[in-house]
Protein backbone atom coordinates (compact mmCIF):
# COMPACT_ATOMS: atom_id res chain seq x y z
CA UNK A 1 0.00 0.00 0.00
CA UNK A 2 1.16 2.87 -1.13
CA UNK A 3 -0.91 5.31 0.73
CA UNK A 4 0.86 8.02 2.84
CA UNK A 5 0.10 9.56 5.82
CA UNK A 6 -0.40 12.70 6.78
CA UNK A 7 2.83 13.42 9.15
CA UNK A 8 1.95 16.15 10.88
CA UNK A 9 -1.21 15.15 12.85
CA UNK A 10 -0.03 12.53 14.90
CA UNK A 11 -0.62 12.18 18.60
CA UNK A 12 1.86 11.68 21.13
CA UNK A 13 2.30 15.15 22.87
CA UNK A 14 1.89 15.86 26.35
CA UNK A 15 5.36 18.02 26.29
CA UNK A 16 6.98 18.12 29.63
CA UNK A 17 4.31 19.20 32.31
CA UNK A 18 3.94 22.57 33.83
CA UNK A 19 5.68 23.75 30.44
CA UNK A 20 2.25 25.08 28.78
CA UNK A 21 -1.31 24.74 29.54
CA UNK A 22 -2.83 21.54 28.28
CA UNK A 23 -5.94 20.88 26.68
CA UNK A 24 -7.96 19.53 29.77
CA UNK A 25 -7.43 22.38 31.51
CA UNK A 26 -8.86 24.87 28.50
CA UNK A 27 -11.71 22.24 28.08
CA UNK A 28 -12.18 22.91 31.89
CA UNK A 29 -11.90 26.31 32.07
CA UNK A 30 -14.26 26.89 28.91
CA UNK A 31 -16.97 24.48 29.97
CA UNK A 32 -17.13 26.58 33.58
CA UNK A 33 -17.04 29.93 31.82
CA UNK A 34 -20.22 28.21 29.71
CA UNK A 35 -21.82 26.61 32.39
CA UNK A 36 -21.64 30.05 34.20
CA UNK A 37 -22.94 32.42 31.20
CA UNK A 38 -25.76 29.83 30.10
CA UNK A 39 -28.45 31.84 30.80
CA UNK A 40 -27.46 34.65 28.93
CA UNK A 41 -26.17 32.77 25.95
CA UNK A 42 -29.24 31.50 25.79
CA UNK A 43 -31.14 34.08 25.66
CA UNK A 44 -29.59 35.80 23.55
CA UNK A 45 -29.75 33.16 21.20
CA UNK A 46 -33.47 32.73 21.10
CA UNK A 47 -33.74 36.12 20.90
CA UNK A 48 -33.10 36.02 16.84
CA UNK A 49 -35.29 33.87 15.11
CA UNK A 50 -32.50 33.15 12.66
CA UNK A 51 -30.13 32.48 15.23
CA UNK A 52 -33.03 29.50 17.11
CA UNK A 53 -33.50 28.23 14.16
CA UNK A 54 -30.23 27.62 13.14
CA UNK A 55 -29.30 26.04 16.60
CA UNK A 56 -32.23 23.74 16.09
CA UNK A 57 -31.24 22.73 12.89
CA UNK A 58 -27.36 22.16 13.81
CA UNK A 59 -28.75 20.11 16.70
CA UNK A 60 -30.33 18.41 15.15
CA UNK A 61 -28.28 17.55 12.03
CA UNK A 62 -25.79 16.48 14.83
CA UNK A 63 -28.42 14.55 16.79
CA UNK A 64 -29.41 12.41 13.57
CA UNK A 65 -25.89 11.76 12.34
CA UNK A 66 -24.36 10.35 15.54
CA UNK A 67 -25.82 6.63 15.66
CA UNK A 68 -24.80 6.63 11.92
CA UNK A 69 -21.21 7.84 12.86
CA UNK A 70 -20.41 5.70 15.90
CA UNK A 71 -22.05 2.84 14.05
CA UNK A 72 -19.73 3.58 11.08
CA UNK A 73 -16.96 3.82 13.14
CA UNK A 74 -17.29 1.05 15.10
CA UNK A 75 -17.58 -1.03 11.89
CA UNK A 76 -14.34 0.54 10.30
CA UNK A 77 -12.73 -0.10 13.82
CA UNK A 78 -13.65 -3.69 13.40
CA UNK A 79 -12.24 -4.05 10.01
CA UNK A 80 -9.19 -2.52 11.03
CA UNK A 81 -8.61 -4.85 14.21
CA UNK A 82 -10.14 -8.15 13.86
CA UNK A 83 -10.46 -8.76 9.74
CA UNK A 84 -7.56 -9.79 8.66
CA UNK A 85 -5.73 -8.40 5.62
CA UNK A 86 -5.80 -11.36 4.15
CA UNK A 87 -9.74 -11.79 3.92
CA UNK A 88 -10.07 -8.66 1.62
CA UNK A 89 -7.50 -10.52 -1.29
CA UNK A 90 -9.92 -13.09 -0.83
CA UNK A 91 -13.29 -11.44 -0.85
CA UNK A 92 -12.68 -8.74 -3.77
CA UNK A 93 -11.44 -9.46 -7.47
CA UNK A 94 -7.58 -9.50 -7.74
CA UNK A 95 -8.40 -7.54 -10.86
CA UNK A 96 -9.20 -3.46 -9.61
CA UNK A 97 -11.60 -2.87 -12.63
CA UNK A 98 -13.54 -6.22 -11.67
CA UNK A 99 -13.34 -5.74 -8.02
CA UNK A 100 -14.82 -1.99 -8.63
CA UNK A 101 -18.63 -2.85 -9.51
CA UNK A 102 -18.26 -5.99 -6.65
CA UNK A 103 -17.76 -3.00 -4.26
CA UNK A 104 -20.29 -1.08 -5.56
CA UNK A 105 -22.85 -3.89 -5.22
CA UNK A 106 -21.27 -4.39 -1.70
CA UNK A 107 -22.60 -1.01 -0.44
CA UNK A 108 -26.60 -2.44 -0.69
CA UNK A 109 -25.80 -4.48 2.17
CA UNK A 110 -24.79 -1.60 4.58
CA UNK A 111 -28.20 0.67 5.62
CA UNK A 112 -26.44 3.86 6.77
CA UNK A 113 -26.55 6.93 5.73
CA UNK A 114 -23.21 9.11 4.46
CA UNK A 115 -21.90 9.89 7.93
CA UNK A 116 -20.98 6.34 8.64
CA UNK A 117 -19.38 5.41 5.27
CA UNK A 118 -16.28 7.51 4.83
CA UNK A 119 -14.72 6.15 7.85
CA UNK A 120 -15.38 2.60 6.76
CA UNK A 121 -13.54 3.46 3.22
CA UNK A 122 -10.81 5.05 4.93
CA UNK A 123 -10.43 1.72 6.93
CA UNK A 124 -10.95 -0.51 3.96
CA UNK A 125 -8.25 1.68 1.99
CA UNK A 126 -5.58 1.03 5.23
CA UNK A 127 -6.35 -2.46 4.87
CA UNK A 128 -5.22 -2.73 1.61
CA UNK A 129 -8.16 -2.44 -0.48
CA UNK A 130 -7.38 -1.09 -3.79
CA UNK A 131 -8.76 3.30 -3.29
CA UNK A 132 -11.09 2.47 -6.61
CA UNK A 133 -12.65 -0.76 -4.53
CA UNK A 134 -13.17 1.72 -1.84
CA UNK A 135 -14.33 4.63 -3.16
CA UNK A 136 -16.97 3.34 -5.66
CA UNK A 137 -18.32 1.47 -2.36
CA UNK A 138 -18.03 5.18 -0.52
CA UNK A 139 -20.32 6.27 -3.19
CA UNK A 140 -23.19 3.33 -3.72
CA UNK A 141 -23.47 2.29 0.28
CA UNK A 142 -25.21 5.52 1.27
CA UNK A 143 -27.05 5.85 -2.26
CA UNK A 144 -28.34 2.41 -2.88
CA UNK A 145 -29.16 0.63 0.48
CA UNK A 146 -32.59 -1.13 1.00
CA UNK A 147 -33.63 1.75 3.76
CA UNK A 148 -32.73 4.36 1.54
CA UNK A 149 -34.79 3.00 -1.82
CA UNK A 150 -37.63 2.20 0.20
CA UNK A 151 -38.29 5.25 1.60
CA UNK A 152 -37.45 7.03 -1.74
CA UNK A 153 -40.62 4.25 -3.11
CA UNK A 154 -42.76 5.52 -0.44
CA UNK A 155 -42.40 9.59 -1.39
CA UNK A 156 -42.98 8.72 -4.79
CA UNK A 157 -45.86 6.51 -4.46
CA UNK A 158 -46.90 5.38 -7.69
CA UNK A 159 -43.81 5.93 -9.58
CA UNK A 160 -42.03 2.98 -9.29
CA UNK A 161 -39.61 3.77 -12.09
CA UNK A 162 -38.09 6.44 -9.68
CA UNK A 163 -36.57 4.26 -7.27
CA UNK A 164 -35.46 2.45 -10.36
CA UNK A 165 -34.12 5.25 -11.95
CA UNK A 166 -32.40 6.38 -8.48
CA UNK A 167 -30.71 2.87 -8.18
CA UNK A 168 -29.44 2.38 -11.34
CA UNK A 169 -28.04 6.04 -11.71
CA UNK A 170 -26.36 5.81 -8.66
CA UNK A 171 -25.19 2.50 -9.16
CA UNK A 172 -23.35 3.50 -12.54
CA UNK A 173 -22.21 6.85 -11.09
CA UNK A 174 -20.41 5.15 -8.57
CA UNK A 175 -18.88 2.27 -10.76
CA UNK A 176 -17.84 5.05 -13.39
CA UNK A 177 -16.16 6.91 -10.57
CA UNK A 178 -14.11 3.54 -8.74
CA UNK A 179 -12.72 3.00 -12.95
CA UNK A 180 -11.72 6.69 -13.41
CA UNK A 181 -9.82 6.74 -10.54
CA UNK A 182 -8.10 3.40 -12.19
CA UNK A 183 -6.95 5.90 -14.63
CA UNK A 184 -6.39 9.04 -13.61
CA UNK A 185 -6.64 8.91 -9.73
CA UNK A 186 -2.75 8.95 -8.07
CA UNK A 187 -2.29 7.79 -4.97
CA UNK A 188 -0.22 10.39 -3.32
CA UNK A 189 -3.34 12.52 -3.31
CA UNK A 190 -4.83 10.51 -0.41
CA UNK A 191 -3.45 11.78 2.78
CA UNK A 192 -4.87 9.74 5.83
CA UNK A 193 -4.18 11.27 9.14
CA UNK A 194 -1.81 9.21 10.88
CA UNK A 195 -3.58 6.91 13.01
CA UNK A 196 -1.72 5.27 16.44
CA UNK A 197 -0.07 2.33 15.27
CA UNK A 198 -2.89 -0.47 16.15
CA UNK A 199 -0.22 -3.75 15.85
CA UNK A 200 1.42 -4.00 19.07
CA UNK A 201 -1.42 -3.68 20.62
CA UNK A 202 -4.20 -5.83 22.60
CA UNK A 203 -7.87 -6.35 20.16
CA UNK A 204 -9.23 -4.42 22.64
CA UNK A 205 -7.51 -1.62 22.95
CA UNK A 206 -6.55 -1.40 19.53
CA UNK A 207 -10.24 -0.81 18.81
CA UNK A 208 -10.69 1.77 21.67
CA UNK A 209 -7.89 3.57 20.12
CA UNK A 210 -9.36 3.77 16.00
CA UNK A 211 -13.03 4.11 17.52
CA UNK A 212 -11.42 6.99 19.46
CA UNK A 213 -9.43 8.41 16.66
CA UNK A 214 -12.21 8.05 14.12
CA UNK A 215 -15.04 9.60 16.14
CA UNK A 216 -12.46 12.53 16.78
CA UNK A 217 -11.44 13.11 13.29
CA UNK A 218 -14.41 11.95 11.41
CA UNK A 219 -17.19 13.61 13.30
CA UNK A 220 -15.04 17.27 13.83
CA UNK A 221 -15.29 17.00 10.10
CA UNK A 222 -19.03 16.64 10.23
CA UNK A 223 -19.60 19.46 13.20
CA UNK A 224 -18.20 21.72 10.34
CA UNK A 225 -20.17 20.37 7.59
CA UNK A 226 -23.72 20.13 9.43
CA UNK A 227 -22.76 24.16 10.70
CA UNK A 228 -22.34 25.28 6.37
CA UNK A 229 -25.39 23.02 5.72
CA UNK A 230 -27.52 24.67 8.67
CA UNK A 231 -26.37 27.86 7.18
CA UNK A 232 -27.84 27.17 4.15
CA UNK A 233 -30.76 25.85 5.04
CA UNK A 234 -31.80 29.34 7.23
CA UNK A 235 -30.22 31.53 5.15
CA UNK A 236 -31.81 30.42 1.90
CA UNK A 237 -35.81 30.64 1.15
CA UNK A 238 -37.55 28.42 -1.14
CA UNK A 239 -38.71 30.95 -2.91
CA UNK A 240 -35.93 31.73 -4.70
CA UNK A 241 -36.01 28.25 -6.25
CA UNK A 242 -39.31 28.56 -7.89
CA UNK A 243 -38.05 31.21 -10.75
CA UNK A 244 -35.25 28.55 -11.81
CA UNK A 245 -37.91 25.56 -12.43
CA UNK A 246 -39.02 26.62 -15.80
CA UNK A 247 -36.35 25.51 -17.59
CA UNK A 248 -35.23 22.25 -17.67
CA UNK A 249 -31.75 22.69 -17.33
CA UNK A 250 -31.32 25.76 -15.20
CA UNK A 251 -33.31 23.15 -12.82
CA UNK A 252 -31.24 20.58 -13.09
CA UNK A 253 -28.57 22.25 -11.96
CA UNK A 254 -30.52 24.49 -9.18
CA UNK A 255 -31.62 21.02 -7.46
CA UNK A 256 -27.67 19.69 -8.37
CA UNK A 257 -26.58 22.68 -6.04
CA UNK A 258 -29.07 22.65 -3.70
CA UNK A 259 -28.83 18.71 -3.27
CA UNK A 260 -24.75 19.49 -2.62
CA UNK A 261 -25.47 22.75 0.32
CA UNK A 262 -28.88 21.44 1.72
CA UNK A 263 -26.70 17.96 2.84
CA UNK A 264 -29.80 16.12 3.73
CA UNK A 265 -29.38 12.20 4.99
CA UNK A 266 -29.68 10.07 2.15
CA UNK A 267 -32.51 8.24 3.86
CA UNK A 268 -34.57 11.49 4.41
CA UNK A 269 -33.30 13.28 1.26
CA UNK A 270 -36.65 11.79 -0.79
CA UNK A 271 -38.81 13.60 0.63
CA UNK A 272 -37.35 16.63 0.57
CA UNK A 273 -37.13 16.18 -3.46
CA UNK A 274 -40.90 15.24 -3.59
CA UNK A 275 -42.25 18.29 -1.85
CA UNK A 276 -40.14 20.33 -4.75
CA UNK A 277 -42.50 19.85 -6.71
CA UNK A 278 -42.72 22.53 -9.18
CA UNK A 279 -39.24 20.75 -10.60
CA UNK A 280 -39.53 18.24 -13.12
CA UNK A 281 -39.11 14.41 -12.29
CA UNK A 282 -35.46 14.45 -13.80
CA UNK A 283 -34.63 17.77 -11.68
CA UNK A 284 -35.73 15.55 -8.35
CA UNK A 285 -33.59 12.84 -10.03
CA UNK A 286 -30.44 14.78 -9.75
CA UNK A 287 -31.41 15.96 -6.54
CA UNK A 288 -31.37 12.12 -4.78
CA UNK A 289 -28.50 11.05 -7.07
CA UNK A 290 -26.06 13.81 -6.24
CA UNK A 291 -27.10 14.43 -2.67
CA UNK A 292 -25.46 10.86 -0.96
CA UNK A 293 -22.29 11.36 -3.39
CA UNK A 294 -21.31 14.83 -2.64
CA UNK A 295 -22.53 17.40 -0.09
CA UNK A 296 -21.13 19.72 2.21
CA UNK A 297 -20.80 17.43 5.24
CA UNK A 298 -19.19 14.90 2.84
CA UNK A 299 -16.80 17.04 1.22
CA UNK A 300 -15.67 18.07 5.01
CA UNK A 301 -15.41 14.73 6.14
CA UNK A 302 -13.49 13.60 3.38
CA UNK A 303 -11.01 16.24 3.51
CA UNK A 304 -10.78 14.72 7.67
CA UNK A 305 -10.45 11.29 6.67
CA UNK A 306 -8.51 11.57 2.92
CA UNK A 307 -6.88 15.18 2.84
CA UNK A 308 -7.49 18.15 1.24
CA UNK A 309 -5.67 17.15 -2.13
CA UNK A 310 -8.27 14.22 -2.87
CA UNK A 311 -11.48 15.77 -1.65
CA UNK A 312 -10.60 18.58 -3.83
CA UNK A 313 -10.35 16.69 -6.87
CA UNK A 314 -12.95 13.83 -6.24
CA UNK A 315 -15.93 15.89 -4.78
CA UNK A 316 -16.23 17.89 -8.43
CA UNK A 317 -15.55 15.05 -10.48
CA UNK A 318 -18.32 13.19 -8.61
CA UNK A 319 -20.56 16.14 -9.12
CA UNK A 320 -20.13 16.59 -12.74
CA UNK A 321 -20.31 12.49 -13.62
CA UNK A 322 -23.94 12.24 -11.02
CA UNK A 323 -25.33 15.16 -12.61
CA UNK A 324 -24.90 13.93 -15.94
CA UNK A 325 -25.87 10.38 -15.54
CA UNK A 326 -28.63 10.85 -13.79
CA UNK A 327 -29.86 14.07 -16.11
CA UNK A 328 -29.70 10.92 -18.86
CA UNK A 329 -31.20 8.38 -16.43
CA UNK A 330 -33.95 10.71 -16.43
CA UNK A 331 -34.61 11.42 -19.78
CA UNK A 332 -34.37 7.89 -21.04
CA UNK A 333 -37.06 6.32 -17.61
CA UNK A 334 -38.68 9.94 -16.92
CA UNK A 335 -40.02 11.19 -19.83
CA UNK B 1 -6.14 18.26 21.79
CA UNK B 2 -4.26 15.53 23.94
CA UNK B 3 -5.91 12.21 24.50
CA UNK B 4 -7.15 12.92 27.64
CA UNK B 5 -9.38 16.22 26.77
CA UNK B 6 -10.66 13.93 23.43
CA UNK B 7 -11.79 10.94 26.26
CA UNK B 8 -13.59 13.99 28.35
CA UNK B 9 -15.34 15.27 24.81
CA UNK B 10 -16.18 11.61 24.05
CA UNK B 11 -17.85 10.96 27.31
CA UNK B 12 -19.46 14.58 27.06
CA UNK B 13 -20.90 13.77 23.83
CA UNK B 14 -22.02 10.58 25.01
CA UNK B 15 -23.92 12.13 27.91
CA UNK B 16 -25.36 14.94 26.19
CA UNK B 17 -27.35 12.62 23.74
CA UNK B 18 -27.95 10.19 26.38
CA UNK B 19 -29.82 13.01 28.58
CA UNK B 20 -31.38 13.97 25.18
CA UNK B 21 -32.76 10.30 24.55
CA UNK B 22 -33.90 9.43 28.30
CA UNK B 23 -36.25 12.68 28.15
CA UNK B 24 -38.75 14.03 25.51
CA UNK B 25 -36.07 16.46 24.27
CA UNK B 26 -34.34 14.36 21.42
CA UNK B 27 -38.33 14.75 20.05
CA UNK B 28 -37.36 18.05 19.08
CA UNK B 29 -34.91 17.19 16.91
CA UNK B 30 -35.24 13.36 15.21
CA UNK B 31 -38.57 11.05 15.00
CA UNK B 32 -39.18 8.91 18.12
CA UNK B 33 -38.20 5.66 16.62
CA UNK B 34 -34.56 7.06 16.92
CA UNK B 35 -34.53 6.74 20.70
CA UNK B 36 -32.65 3.27 21.40
CA UNK B 37 -30.62 3.81 19.01
CA UNK B 38 -29.62 7.31 20.16
CA UNK B 39 -29.22 5.79 23.44
CA UNK B 40 -27.00 3.08 22.20
CA UNK B 41 -24.55 5.48 20.32
CA UNK B 42 -24.27 7.38 23.73
CA UNK B 43 -23.17 4.35 25.61
CA UNK B 44 -20.67 3.65 22.98
CA UNK B 45 -19.47 7.48 22.84
CA UNK B 46 -18.99 7.22 26.78
CA UNK B 47 -17.77 3.81 26.89
CA UNK B 48 -14.74 4.97 24.12
CA UNK B 49 -14.14 8.28 26.57
CA UNK B 50 -13.89 5.92 29.83
CA UNK B 51 -11.79 3.50 27.51
CA UNK B 52 -9.38 6.20 26.19
CA UNK B 53 -8.98 7.74 29.79
CA UNK B 54 -8.21 4.63 31.51
CA UNK B 55 -5.50 3.80 28.82
CA UNK B 56 -4.30 7.35 28.96
CA UNK B 57 -3.56 7.22 32.38
CA UNK B 58 -2.35 3.20 32.29
CA UNK B 59 0.02 3.31 29.53
CA UNK B 60 1.19 6.97 29.26
CA UNK B 61 0.70 8.81 26.25
CA UNK B 62 3.48 7.97 23.99
CA UNK B 63 3.78 3.51 24.33
CA UNK B 64 1.37 2.95 21.90
CA UNK B 65 2.06 6.28 19.25
CA UNK B 66 4.91 6.45 16.55
CA UNK B 67 8.01 8.92 17.71
CA UNK B 68 9.70 10.18 14.95
CA UNK B 69 12.07 11.22 17.40
CA UNK B 70 12.45 14.42 15.21
CA UNK B 71 11.63 16.45 18.96
CA UNK B 72 9.16 18.94 16.91
CA UNK B 73 6.20 19.91 19.09
CA UNK B 74 3.47 17.32 17.39
CA UNK B 75 0.03 18.82 16.35
CA UNK B 76 -2.83 17.96 17.67
CA UNK B 77 -6.08 17.01 15.98
CA UNK B 78 -7.40 20.24 16.40
CA UNK B 79 -10.77 19.73 14.64
CA UNK B 80 -11.97 17.56 17.19
CA UNK B 81 -12.76 21.00 19.46
CA UNK B 82 -15.65 21.44 17.39
CA UNK B 83 -17.12 18.00 18.63
CA UNK B 84 -17.90 20.73 21.82
CA UNK B 85 -20.53 21.98 19.73
CA UNK B 86 -22.99 20.05 19.89
CA UNK B 87 -22.43 19.11 23.67
CA UNK B 88 -22.94 22.86 24.36
CA UNK B 89 -25.98 23.15 21.65
CA UNK B 90 -27.51 20.03 23.49
CA UNK B 91 -26.81 20.97 27.27
CA UNK B 92 -26.79 24.58 27.26
CA UNK B 93 -28.90 26.07 24.56
CA UNK B 94 -30.99 22.92 23.93
CA UNK B 95 -33.06 24.56 21.15
CA UNK B 96 -36.62 24.67 20.66
CA UNK B 97 -38.35 22.41 18.25
CA UNK B 98 -38.30 24.36 14.78
CA UNK B 99 -42.06 26.75 14.72
CA UNK B 100 -42.87 29.43 12.32
CA UNK B 101 -39.77 31.27 10.74
CA UNK B 102 -38.79 27.65 9.45
CA UNK B 103 -42.18 27.34 8.00
CA UNK B 104 -41.89 30.17 6.14
CA UNK B 105 -38.68 29.44 4.67
CA UNK B 106 -39.71 25.96 2.63
CA UNK B 107 -42.79 24.79 0.73
CA UNK B 108 -46.09 22.89 1.86
CA UNK B 109 -45.02 19.10 2.20
CA UNK B 110 -46.39 17.69 -0.54
CA UNK B 111 -49.48 14.68 0.91
CA UNK B 112 -50.21 11.58 -0.18
CA UNK B 113 -53.48 10.53 -1.78
CA UNK B 114 -54.42 7.45 -0.05
CA UNK B 115 -57.40 4.92 -1.48
CA UNK B 116 -59.65 4.73 1.52
CA UNK B 117 -60.17 7.65 4.47
CA UNK B 118 -61.78 5.92 7.33
CA UNK B 119 -64.65 7.61 9.31
CA UNK B 120 -63.41 10.40 11.82
CA UNK B 121 -62.96 8.96 15.43
CA UNK B 122 -65.58 8.72 17.63
CA UNK B 123 -66.33 11.98 19.72
CA UNK B 124 -67.55 15.57 19.17
CA UNK B 125 -65.26 17.47 18.26
CA UNK B 126 -63.54 14.36 16.60
CA UNK B 127 -59.68 14.81 17.44
CA UNK B 128 -57.86 14.87 13.87
CA UNK B 129 -53.88 15.64 13.36
CA UNK B 130 -52.98 18.35 10.94
CA UNK B 131 -51.89 16.26 8.21
CA UNK B 132 -54.22 14.34 7.94
CA UNK B 133 -57.13 17.03 8.11
CA UNK B 134 -55.02 18.89 5.12
CA UNK B 135 -55.15 14.97 3.61
CA UNK B 136 -58.72 14.61 3.14
CA UNK B 137 -59.26 17.93 2.25
CA UNK B 138 -57.09 18.17 -0.53
CA UNK B 139 -57.42 14.55 -2.14
CA UNK B 140 -60.89 14.03 -0.61
CA UNK B 141 -62.54 17.10 -0.94
CA UNK B 142 -63.65 17.02 2.65
CA UNK B 143 -66.27 13.65 2.05
CA UNK B 144 -64.97 11.36 4.85
CA UNK B 145 -65.63 13.93 7.48
CA UNK B 146 -69.17 14.16 6.63
CA UNK B 147 -71.51 12.98 8.77
CA UNK B 148 -74.69 10.27 8.27
CA UNK B 149 -76.88 12.71 7.19
CA UNK B 150 -74.18 14.59 4.85
CA UNK B 151 -73.14 17.84 6.74
CA UNK B 152 -69.68 18.40 7.79
CA UNK B 153 -68.84 17.26 11.11
CA UNK B 154 -66.69 18.95 13.94
CA UNK B 155 -63.15 18.53 14.55
CA UNK B 156 -60.38 19.44 16.93
CA UNK B 157 -57.26 19.92 15.56
CA UNK B 158 -53.84 21.56 17.34
CA UNK B 159 -50.82 23.04 15.63
CA UNK B 160 -48.62 26.81 16.04
CA UNK B 161 -49.63 30.35 14.14
CA UNK B 162 -47.15 31.10 11.14
CA UNK B 163 -47.59 33.54 8.32
CA UNK B 164 -49.38 31.88 5.89
CA UNK B 165 -50.32 33.67 2.12
CA UNK B 166 -51.48 37.52 1.59
CA UNK B 167 -50.04 37.79 5.20
CA UNK B 168 -52.78 35.91 7.15
CA UNK B 169 -52.05 33.45 9.58
CA UNK B 170 -52.15 29.77 9.48
CA UNK B 171 -51.97 27.06 11.56
CA UNK B 172 -49.25 24.77 11.19
CA UNK B 173 -47.68 21.31 11.61
CA UNK B 174 -43.48 20.48 10.63
CA UNK B 175 -43.26 16.54 9.44
CA UNK B 176 -40.36 15.24 9.72
CA UNK B 177 -38.93 12.36 7.72
CA UNK B 178 -35.72 11.96 9.81
CA UNK B 179 -34.53 15.36 11.19
CA UNK B 180 -35.29 19.18 11.53
CA UNK B 181 -33.23 20.15 8.55
CA UNK B 182 -35.59 17.84 6.54
CA UNK B 183 -39.38 19.29 7.89
CA UNK B 184 -41.78 20.49 5.91
CA UNK B 185 -44.51 22.49 7.18
CA UNK B 186 -48.42 21.25 6.98
CA UNK B 187 -50.37 24.71 6.32
CA UNK B 188 -54.04 25.05 7.52
CA UNK B 189 -56.16 27.94 6.53
CA UNK B 190 -58.42 29.53 8.88
CA UNK B 191 -61.89 31.38 8.77
CA UNK B 192 -64.70 32.07 10.72
CA UNK B 193 -63.67 32.38 14.42
CA UNK B 194 -60.26 33.67 13.80
CA UNK B 195 -57.73 33.47 16.46
CA UNK B 196 -57.15 37.00 17.36
CA UNK B 197 -54.11 39.13 18.96
CA UNK B 198 -51.46 36.30 18.84
CA UNK B 199 -48.31 35.92 17.70
CA UNK B 200 -46.77 33.44 15.59
CA UNK B 201 -45.32 30.66 17.18
CA UNK B 202 -48.46 30.59 19.61
CA UNK B 203 -50.08 26.77 19.90
CA UNK B 204 -53.96 26.71 19.35
CA UNK B 205 -56.01 24.00 19.80
CA UNK B 206 -59.12 24.78 17.29
CA UNK B 207 -62.59 23.29 17.18
CA UNK B 208 -64.39 23.83 13.68
CA UNK B 209 -65.32 22.27 10.53
CA UNK B 210 -64.33 21.43 6.83
CA UNK B 211 -64.89 23.96 4.65
CA UNK B 212 -64.37 23.79 0.86
CA UNK B 213 -62.39 27.27 0.58
CA UNK B 214 -58.75 26.90 -0.71
CA UNK B 215 -55.68 28.92 -1.32
CA UNK B 216 -52.36 28.26 -2.86
CA UNK B 217 -48.57 28.08 -0.65
CA UNK B 218 -47.16 31.02 -2.68
CA UNK B 219 -43.49 29.02 -2.19
CA UNK B 220 -44.09 25.51 -3.58
CA UNK B 221 -47.94 26.23 -5.30
CA UNK B 222 -49.20 23.42 -3.00
CA UNK B 223 -53.06 23.44 -1.92
CA UNK B 224 -54.29 24.64 1.26
CA UNK B 225 -57.14 23.54 2.78
CA UNK B 226 -59.29 25.71 5.14
CA UNK B 227 -60.89 25.41 8.41
CA UNK B 228 -64.04 26.87 9.67
CA UNK B 229 -63.04 27.85 13.04
CA UNK B 230 -65.98 27.88 16.06
CA UNK B 231 -64.11 28.00 19.06
CA UNK B 232 -60.19 28.04 19.78
CA UNK B 233 -58.28 28.53 22.93
CA UNK B 234 -54.26 28.78 23.83
CA UNK B 235 -52.24 25.75 24.75
CA UNK B 236 -48.87 24.58 25.55
CA UNK B 237 -46.82 23.08 22.82
CA UNK B 238 -47.32 19.07 22.74
CA UNK B 239 -44.56 15.84 24.15
CA UNK B 240 -43.81 15.74 20.19
CA UNK B 241 -44.44 19.23 18.43
CA UNK B 242 -44.00 17.42 14.71
CA UNK B 243 -46.25 14.94 12.78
Amino acid sequence: MTVTERPHVHEPETPAKGKRIGSVEVLAVLLVLLVFFQKPIAAWINQYEQLRTWTTVFVSVMVQATPFLVFGVALSATIAVFVPRSFWAKALPKNPALAVPVASCAGVILPGCECGSVPIAGSLIRRGVTPAAALAFLLAAPAINPVVLAATAVAFQGQPEMVVARGAASLVVAMIMGWLWLRLGKTEWIKMPRRPELDGLSKGRAFWAACRHDIIHAGGFLVLGAMAASTINVIVPEKWLLTLASNELVAILALAFLAVLLSICSEADAFVAKSLSVFSPTAQLVFMVVGPMVDLKLISMQTGVFGRRFAFRFAPATFVIAVVIASITGLVLLS
Amino acid sequence: MNRLAQGVVLILLGGAVVKASVTDMYLRYVREWMQYFLIAAGAVLIIAGIMTIIYDLRHGSHVDDHDHGDDKPHKEPRVGWLLIAPVLGLLLVAPPALGAFAAGQSGSAVLQASDLYPPLPEGDPADISVLDYATRGIFDKGESMKDTKGSYRTVRMTGFLSAGPNGEQVVTRMMLSCCAADARPIKVGMTGRIPEGLGNDQWVELVGKYTTKTSVDPVNNQTITYIDIAEWRKIDPPRNQYE
